[in-house]
């Protein structure tokens, strides 16, 4: 008996530890990423700023030039463009599903998103290639009197909008939920209609909420690789329209990984894109997340 | 102005009710134009073989190695991450149950964790893999996968485990169990069907993500027999056929597509059930 409780403490004590070490490689995961793709990099920032780099769009690898500058337009071009796409369709779907639609609407919509969040990417590249490529350069380009083969940054933002719109909706939908009805009685007992208490009343408590999850949005829609790669083009140079080819960061990435092993400082350029990646990530989500930890604490 | 009102609100529903039928057509659209042009190319052949001499000229074989390979990885991975994860969860919510802040602060770590974009972790996986002299393998394709599916498994697992009620805690600890049992026994068993959701969840992630295993795994047209071996992966080997300029190897990639999105599917309806039956079991205190 009596060695059966130390066995059975001892086990309580190994399982503890092991939860705690679990834990520590979690926390420290983050760190170690960013430590390891700055030590990388670390090689091409000391010969050129961050400054010029990122102000530079002279990418000759090969002669050691490397300028981010149109991949960063890019990037923004593409992530900008979609959440332009996305949001209002959340924001109004959102809407509907809290507020108008009937239970069975929102029990056809839970699966739907899910199963929306769940497609992998490359298969929302297929589909873009299948679907918008042709639609934008048989439709849509003709309209504006544009020549276009239907990889543009259009595409892309087009096929990144639909791949954010189940992340954005979900928070969004969360963040109507917790608007507290007797806000929204009150303002239909003084006679505003439902229609304008939502507008003055819901959407502006909500707000917050709102801006976060467009920003939780915004740092999906950036890191996103290989949907948009496939559909968006793959120029590099400085797009000025949404009918011209683009080339994002991550696409940057994942296109010249395999010949880059050859010259160390190609290699190093390529982290610091990743770096760059994970840092505005990181800082988009950070600022969206308090935000709605703080929202949440008004609310409650 | 009184009719001004209701027309403003009558537009805003249309427009409601439109973006709304716009998100299921959309899903529809995926589904069908995948299932309508790959469906055509899908063949018995193309689920049991692996590609032959001349397969990328569109002579005959199959994706078979692609498919084993994304489910050697992802499981593997989805078990790496399940004995990391799990105990992280049973510990934020049996041990750190009174540590509020404490546990918020994780979540949120975890939350920031979960938004690194794939590529991240693909490119810094690639660079631990230089580092330990590691080859193209579906060992350090595992690990990568690994370290990007562990924050989104324990935050679903979490969000499970915060719905058992604390007077199972209490209960079973003052009927003299440790803590460790108290996880390992009591909110285990209460939470499985939840916990099997976010395990199917994260591994639907893992068995779906290109980005990541890019530099990692490598890519090759046979079975792995080995962890040090070179793996073929459905997402890449689909990205891979479709950048062919030959139209058997592109329809090819369609019906791999449909293959993806065929296991996608199963998983999601899974992951569904498992969860309303977890919705069944839970206890009210």
């Amino acid at each position: 008996m009596a060695r059966f409780r130390i066995g059975r403490h001892l086990r309580s004590r190994i399982h503890l530890v092991w939860m705690v070490v679990s834990l520590m490689i979690i926390l420290l995961l983050p760190f170690i990423l960013g430590i390891g793709l700055y030590v990388k990099s670390i090689l091409l920032l000391e010969e050129k700023s961050l400054w010029e780099l990122l102000f530079s769009s002279d990418w000759r690898p090969l002669s050691g030039n490397f300028g981010f500058l149109s991949f960063a337009i890019s990037s923004l071009w593409v992530t900008a463009l979609s959440l332009l796409i996305a949001g209002p369709i959340c924001l109004l779907t959102a809407i509907h599903l809290t507020h108008y639609a009937k239970k069975w609407v929102l029990q056809i919509m839970h699966p739907v998103i899910d199963i929306l969040a769940g497609i992998p990417s490359v298969i929302f590249g297929v589909w873009g290639i299948l679907v918008i490529v042709p639609f934008i350069s048989r439709y849509v380009a003709p309209i504006f009197g544009i020549e276009t083969s239907g990889y543009t940054i259009l595409t892309g933002s087009i096929v990144l909008a639909v791949m954010i719109i189940p992340f954005i909706l979900n928070i969004m939908i969360d963040v109507f939920k917790m608007i507290p009805d007797e806000l929204k009685e009150a303002s239909l007992s003084l006679g505003a209609s439902k229609w304008q208490t939502i507008k003055l009343v819901v959407i502006r408590k909500a707000f917050p909420g709102i801006i976060s999850a467009f920003g939780l949005g915004i740092s999906r829609a950036f890191g996103e690789t290989i949907a948009v790669l496939m559909v968006v083009g793959n120029v590099a140079k400085i797009p000025t329209g949404v009918f011209q080819a683009g080339y994002p960061l991550p696409a940057l990435i994942a296109n010249n990984y395999g010949e880059m092993l050859s010259i160390p400082m190609y290699d190093s350029a390529l982290m610091l894109a990743a770096l760059i990646l994970f840092c505005v990530v990181l800082i988009f989500n950070f600022l969206s997340r308090i935000l709605i930890m703080r929202s949440e604490k008004i609310t409650n | 102005m009184r009719k001004h009102k209701y027309i403003e609100e009558k537009f805003f529903r249309v427009l409601m009710f439109f973006s709304t039928t716009l998100i299921v057509m959309v899903l529809l659209l995926i589904i069908f134009s995948i299932l309508y042009k790959g469906l055509p190319s899908l063949s018995w052949e193309m689920i049991s073989q692996t590609p032959k001499g001349g397969f990328y000229f569109g002579k005959e074989g199959g994706v078979l190695n692609a498919i084993i390979g994304s489910l050697y990885l992802s499981i593997g991975a989805t078990l790496l991450a399940f004995v990391i994860g799990l105990p992280v969860a049973l510990f934020m919510n049996v041990y750190l149950v009174k540590f509020k802040k404490t546990v918020n602060t994780i979540r949120f770590f975890l939350d920031l964790l979960w938004g690194i974009p794939s590529i991240v972790y693909g490119a810094f996986g690639f660079t631990i893999m230089i580092y330990l002299g590691l080859k193209t393998s579906l060992l350090a394709g595992i690990i990568t996968v690994t370290l990007f599916i562990i924050p989104i498994m324990v935050r679903a697992m979490d969000e499970v485990l915060k719905t058992v009620p604390f007077g199972l805690l209490e209960t079973s600890l003052s009927l003299g169990s440790t803590r460790s049992e108290t996880a390992y026994k009591v909110f285990l068993k209460q939470a499985s069907p939840g916990l099997v959701t976010a395990v199917l969840l994260s591994f639907g992630r893992a068995i779906g993500d290109a980005a990541s295993v890019l530099f990692t795994t490598g890519y090759t047209d046979h079975i792995p027999t080995s962890l040090t071996q070179p793996t073929a992966t459905l997402p890449l080997s689909i990205f891979f056929q479709l950048s062919s300029p030959i139209e058997e190897v592109q329809n090819r990639a369609f019906a791999s597509a449909v293959i993806l999105t065929v296991i996608i599917l199963i998983i999601s309806i899974l992951a569904r059930l498992y969860s309303r039956k977890y919705q069944k079991h839970k206890i009210n205190f």
